[in-house]
């Protein structure tokens, strides 16, 4: 069946099966492979995107429950070739070493200081409590997303 | 309290000044990329024409395999091939080599040995038809016993896993043991206490966030396959397909493109990958196969799993005399360890810890179990997290008996600098280490006579916190080639250093990175025996036909060998720099000094030239001395003389909740030591990384089996790992002792936390419990272990509960 | 990753055009909701329905209301929602220590309330939470809505009363006097399923236990409710005796069973310890003594 979304601020349409999950969609059917995937249980959250105003993870998601709607991915972060202070806060404080996790990563962080923007620590935690690093440990992250905070956080 | 106050900052006095230049905590060139998501990894790339693989595994853990009918998957509209194990029969490719001298099944074809064990291959347009055609394959078992408690696996009665083996009648696979026996027994029989336990080091498994995968592509008219695979070795991988599929090796190239993560997981070659070869080879199309989550928890290399009995001998007044330990190594089905072929038990003869023995000895026995292959894996240094566990808590369970405080113990015993080259008494040569000051610093960050005293206070409250050290001497950086090789290849890895007319640099090095930032950390080791920035030097790696040959990427081997190569040939690049310098210069060579990034004239150090200058000369028509070479590129092999061998002390404060067994950590403080350190940054985040690996292994990791063989760690709402809210924010210190022969001194840092935090963690637990009479619990440290612990009875961790 | 098995899907625009689907459907399909507990099992393809009825377009039925004595939720709401919402902290206090402990914060955004408790997994926190509140859920179906208690509402693990034909509209929860409340959970990990939960909710009468209401999931309670320690402690004091018998009664009848979460007898402490601790902080809160 046909789905549109708006992707990172374009539309797209295209014909899909029920059962194509967006994360798919996202990266097979248009390309853009900075969001991940890395379960099959929705426990590791390398898939999140925003649907509309929220972080979702898009392999729960099907592709045809974002018809109409908007999803924001790690390449609509920034703009043009300036980066999203939480993509500089992720380079300036070694809060990535894989970068597979990254992209949900900095898309939650992004949602938060949208809504908090000076968190404590221990709130940047339990904003990232759903999903897993395996690099880093996650200490860098914290410290990514309160310089963030901390240097143009706020959009 | 904030992590910024809880932070230390390393002060002047605990690092070792290496002077200026690009060594240093500077931000890494790939992140660029990546967080704009513009990482390639494997199931980023799509090629025309490409078709999608999936694998049909087994249900049952051992079953004869009646029949196989693929005839409905074959007829599926969109699947294009149906491979099974007599279909690579035929073509000599079902069976495949391990990296221990044994064979392992690509596709079955007698018996499945392992529950996940691959069964089919089929390849389809995409990869939902791939899933779909599955269910359409018709598998007949006839079920037979499994062998899953490794403690059974010798007994008279049990299963035979292996009958593909001829002559072989029962589950046994090797008996290895290192020290001297004799002078051990008479250590122990002599000494005034000793000390003995059993402990599990649980079956755990890496999970990188990336799971395994591969693209392969044949061209039929050059003959070449190039595959595109998420490996952590890739020119080893490359010799291996050689080997295995009769390809010539020139013919074949393999891509790392960039790699989610490894941790070990990514250095073995996996049937999916042989599969999709063979699929590429037989429908003439790209194929591409990636695992789901399941299939990489059940089916890829495991880690640990290591029934260990141990023992430590002391005087009466603390002086530790001897180790003895007997290990019972569950290898699953097929023996795919991956280490250096002489050492069957990898490194675990370095049990005898950071302390002065004066004899040790170990034995161990390896057997096969219905459960997946691997076991070295997860940053384990060959072994050494399961050798520093049993150490570090025998340690603390003699300091319990002695009644001793334990970081009291291991400062009576650990080696003194002046012992230094120390050989222990299983033979390792330790190069260097300044061990009392580590722990010395460590205690100071901890604060740790205010914690004892806080623990004091606590107790009399009914309130419990625990207090864990962990001593550990790590053994990486494998190896001396004549010692260490790996199926024949010896250890030895190449750099190759191509310096472009304008003074640019591109260095080729045979490690894969998988997140540890080789693109950035070796750009800085040639810039600053250049004179360079780091900038000026890109990193090439990963692709086969751009690089020099090496064993990759595990084992903590990148920065002592193949940084040292990288070294190595900086060095001759800087002294044929020298030749042409003095051409350019009309002077001899001798009148020329390398100061501050140039070659200056002696004692008139204005005069000099830079590399790009003299890149530029080299290049030119200028004329050359007799037997000096235009250009300035260079390359060189490393053998490296020894291991190099960090050591570090961890403390592990947690908080014990005794009526549901809860344990909190609250605090984790680490003084690292891995010689000098190049980009101080990327090493700490090395270190946050393994203490988050101790907390989960120590508190909730497991891949546990049922009495049917099943596997019940298949997922991650089974197989758990921890997330931000399980891991404070860790409170690192450094010192700095090279290696005395490694050409910078550097010694590699990637293993070191997971070798050394997971008895720091279970140390404190057991020190939260000690009013409780608790002397040893096994991980995972899961509140129902905890509980059970504390009422006497406790759980085993390995098998199924319910 | 895993992906579920082919499927049909339909997109419902209201409640009558959701259950005329329904109707036409009957057993073959199912509803999705935030689909946090139904495509995951469709993914490891536990759960193969023919064809999804997607009501997310339903918006009339994401609300939290005040309604006289009464909070109403509409079972649309999100988790996410649940926990933010200041109606429900004021009156409920559970209802956020729970959600604050149900998977993580970004499968809370799209997950709901409705979708878990008709999910029925007998290790569901908001199972619990709701039958301690003694709430009523209110069903839809072609013959008009019903009423059943949310002690009643589950049958068996993953079974509820909900009909192939209708859907679960709404959770009503009575608000009383002197009412306070509290969640105790133990799991392996944050975002786990629980080892033992308990849910309290106590309202008082000056001094005495007016009423009590205790919940119970992942231990094998009975609706998920301990009715014998509830009956134990009305008309009694609350005291640090009476709430640890409580906690003794309520593990003495439930039925845990052994699972790599854990054995049995620890899950039965649990039960009882959790029990007395959730009470504790029920009774506190019900005194004003802690938020």
């Amino acid at each position: 069946m046909k789905v549109t979304v708006t992707v990172n601020g374009s539309e797209y349409s295209r014909d899909v099966e029920p059962r194509l999950l967006l994360i798919h969609l996202l990266r097979d059917e248009l390309g853009l492979t900075g969001s991940h995937w890395g379960c099959d249980t929705s426990n590791c959250g390398a898939c999140v995107v925003w649907l509309d105003e929220t972080p979702v993870k898009s392999c729960t998601v099907l592709a045809v429950m974002a018809d109409g709607r908007r999803v924001l991915t790690v390449e609509g972060l920034g703009s043009g070739a300036a980066l999203d202070p939480v993509q500089q806060g992720f380079a300036e404080c070694h809060g990535l070493q894989c970068g597979f996790c990254t992209p949900g990563m900095m898309l939650t962080a992004r949602w938060l200081l949208d809504r908090s923007p000076d968190p404590s620590p221990a709130e940047v935690r339990e904003a990232i409590s759903g999903q897993i690093c395996r690099c880093t440990g996650y200490e860098n992250i914290v410290r990514a997303v309160l310089w963030a905070a901390k240097n143009g956080g706020g959009r | 309290m904030g992590c910024e106050e809880r932070r230390r900052p390393v002060t002047d006095h605990e690092i070792a000044a290496h002077g200026t230049g690009p060594y240093g905590a500077i931000p890494r060139k790939e992140d660029a990329r990546f967080v704009r998501g513009q990482g390639t990894f494997v199931d980023d790339i799509s090629l025309p024409g490409m078709l999608h693989g999936a694998i049909l595994r087994s249900p049952l853990a051992h079953a004869r395999i009646v029949s196989v009918d693929v005839t409905a998957a074959l007829a599926h509209p969109k699947v294009e091939a149906v491979l099974t194990g007599a279909d690579l029969a035929e073509r000599g490719l079902a069976w495949m080599p391990t990296l221990s001298a044994d064979v392992q099944a690509v596709l079955a074809t007698d018996k499945v040995r392992f529950q996940g064990q691959e069964v089919a291959f089929v390849v389809a347009q995409d990869r939902y038809a791939a899933r779909d055609a599955l269910e359409l394959i018709v598998v007949d078992y006839e079920p037979l016993p499994p062998v899953v408690d490794a403690l059974t696996a010798l007994a008279e009665d049990a299963p035979l896993v292996r009958d593909d083996l001829e002559n072989r009648t029962d589950n046994h696979i090797f008996d290895w043991s290192a020290g001297d026996k004799a002078a051990t027994d008479e250590v122990f029989a002599a000494a005034d206490v000793t000390v003995g336990c059993d402990m599990i080091y649980p079956r755990s498994h890496p999970a990188p966030l990336e799971t395994c995968g591969i693209i392969a592509a044949c061209d039929a008219v050059t003959g070449r396959l190039t595959l595109w695979s998420t490996s952590q070795a890739p020119h080893a991988h490359r010799t291996l397909y050689a080997l295995i599929t009769g390809l010539p090796e020139h013919k074949i190239r393999i891509v790392s493109p960039d790699l989610g993560g490894g941790f070990g997981s990514k250095v073995p070659v996996y049937p999916g990958y042989l599969c999709a070869i063979a699929a590429a080879m037989l429908t003439g199309r790209p194929v591409k196969w990636v695992e789901d989550r399941s299939e990489n928890l059940m089916s890829t290399t495991f880690a640990r799993d290591y029934h260990m009995h141990g023992e430590i001998a002391a005087t009466a007044d603390g002086r530790i005399l001897g180790l003895r330990a007997r290990v019972l190594a569950d290898h699953g089905a097929f023996n795919a360890t991956a280490q250096p072929t002489k050492y069957p038990a990898g490194f675990f003869h370095i049990f005898t810890g950071s302390y002065d023995l004066q004899a040790a000895f170990c034995e161990v026995t390896g057997v096969y179990t219905n459960k997946a292959p691997g076991g070295v894996a997860y940053s384990c240094s060959f072994r050494i997290t399961e050798a520093v566990y049993l150490v570090e808590r025998l340690v603390d369970m003699l300091a319990r008996r002695l009644g001793m405080d334990p970081a009291e113990l291991r400062m009576r015993n650990l080696l003194r600098p002046e012992q230094f080259p120390y050989t222990c008494p299983t033979g390792w040569q330790y190069d260097s280490g300044d061990y009392l000051r580590a722990l010395a610093l460590a205690m100071d960050i901890a604060g740790y006579p205010e914690l004892r005293r806080e623990q004091a206070q606590r107790r009399a409250r009914g309130e419990y916190m625990g207090i864990g050290i962990s001593f550990f001497t790590e053994g990486v950086g494998a190896g001396p080639r004549t010692h260490m090789d790996i199926l024949g290849l010896g250890m030895a890895d190449g750099a190759d250093l191509r310096v472009h007319p304008t003074g640019k640099v591109v260095l080729g090095i045979s490690v894969q990175t998988q997140g540890q930032g080789h693109e950035t950390t070796f750009a800085q080791i040639v810039a600053h025996e250049l004179g360079l920035t780091p900038d000026d030097v890109e990193v090439v790696h990963g692709d086969t036909d751009r690089t020099p040959f090496g064993l990759g990427t595990y084992g903590s081997r990148s920065t002592p060998v193949s940084g040292a190569a990288a070294v190595l040939a900086a060095r001759k690049v800087r002294d044929r720099a020298r030749l042409v310098a003095a051409a350019m210069l009309e002077l001899s060579p001798d009148d020329l000094e390398w100061l501050d990034g140039k070659w200056r004239v002696r004692g008139d150090p204005e005069r000099a030239a830079g590399i790009a200058e003299i890149a530029m000369a080299a290049h030119s028509a200028l004329e050359l001395p007799a037997g000096v070479e235009g250009h300035l590129d260079a390359s060189a092999v490393y053998n490296p003389p020894n291991l190099t061998f960090p050591f570090g002390a961890y403390i592990c404060v947690t908080d014990v909740d005794p009526a549901t067994g809860e344990v909190k950590v609250r605090r984790f403080i680490a003084v690292d030591d891995c010689g000098v350190r190049i980009n101080p940054m990327i090493v700490e985040g090395q270190v946050h990384r393994g203490l988050a690996d101790g907390i989960g292994m120590a508190l909730m990791q497991a891949i546990v089996f049922d009495e049917a063989g099943n596997c019940l760690g298949g997922s991650f709402m089974d197989y758990l790992l921890p997330t931000a809210l399980e891991c404070p924010s860790p409170e690192l210190g450094a010192t700095v002792t090279p290696s005395p022969h490694h050409p910078i001194g550097a010694k590699g840092i990637g293993e070191s936390a997971t070798v050394g935090s997971p008895p720091a963690v279970v140390n404190s637990v057991v020190d939260a419990l000690a009013p409780f009479g608790v002397e040893h619990a096994d991980m995972p440290l899961t509140p129902a272990m905890v509980w059970r612990a504390i009422q006497g009875r406790p759980l085993r961790s390995d098998l199924a509960l319910g | 990753m895993q992906v579920p098995a082919q499927v049909e899907y339909e997109k419902a625009a209201s409640v009558e055009h959701a259950l005329t689907l329904l109707a036409r459907y009957g057993s073959a399909a199912r509803v999705l909701a935030g689909g946090h507990s139904l495509i995951p099992m469709m993914k490891l393809r536990l759960a193969q329905p023919e064809v999804l009825i997607d009501i997310n377009a339903i918006t009339d039925l994401c609300y939290i209301n005040l309604t006289g004595a009464q909070l109403r939720i509409g079972t649309l709401t999100r988790h996410a929602q649940l926990l933010d919402s200041q109606l429900i902290g004021e009156h409920f206090a559970i209802l956020h220590d729970a959600e604050r402990v149900i998977a993580d914060p970004i499968v809370r955004n799209w997950g709901t309330v409705g979708g878990s408790l008709c999910q029925a997994d007998p290790s569901e926190d908001l199972s619990a939470a709701f039958a301690a509140l003694k709430g009523t859920m209110v069903i839809h179906g072609p013959d008009g809505s019903r009423e059943v208690s949310a002690r009643e509402f589950h049958t068996g693990p993953y079974e509820t009363v909900v009909g192939p034909a209708e859907l679960l509209t709404e959770i009503t929860l009575p608000i009383r006097p002197g009412g306070g409340s509290g969640y105790q959970k133990v799991s392996r990990r944050t975002g786990d399923w629980p080892v033992g939960a308990a849910g309290a909710a106590i309202w008082l009468s000056g001094d005495v236990i007016a009423d009590a209401g205790i919940g119970l999931t992942a231990v094998g309670a009975t609706h998920f409710a301990a009715a014998e320690a509830e009956e134990y402690l009305r008309g009694k004091i609350a005291t640090e005796e009476t709430l640890a018998r409580a906690g003794e009664i309520a593990a003495e009848n439930c039925r845990p069973a052994s699972d790599q979460r854990g054995p049995a007898d620890y899950k039965r402490h649990l039960a009882s310890e959790l029990t007395t601790r959730a009470l504790r902080l029920a009774v506190a809160r019900a005194r004003g003594q802690a938020t």
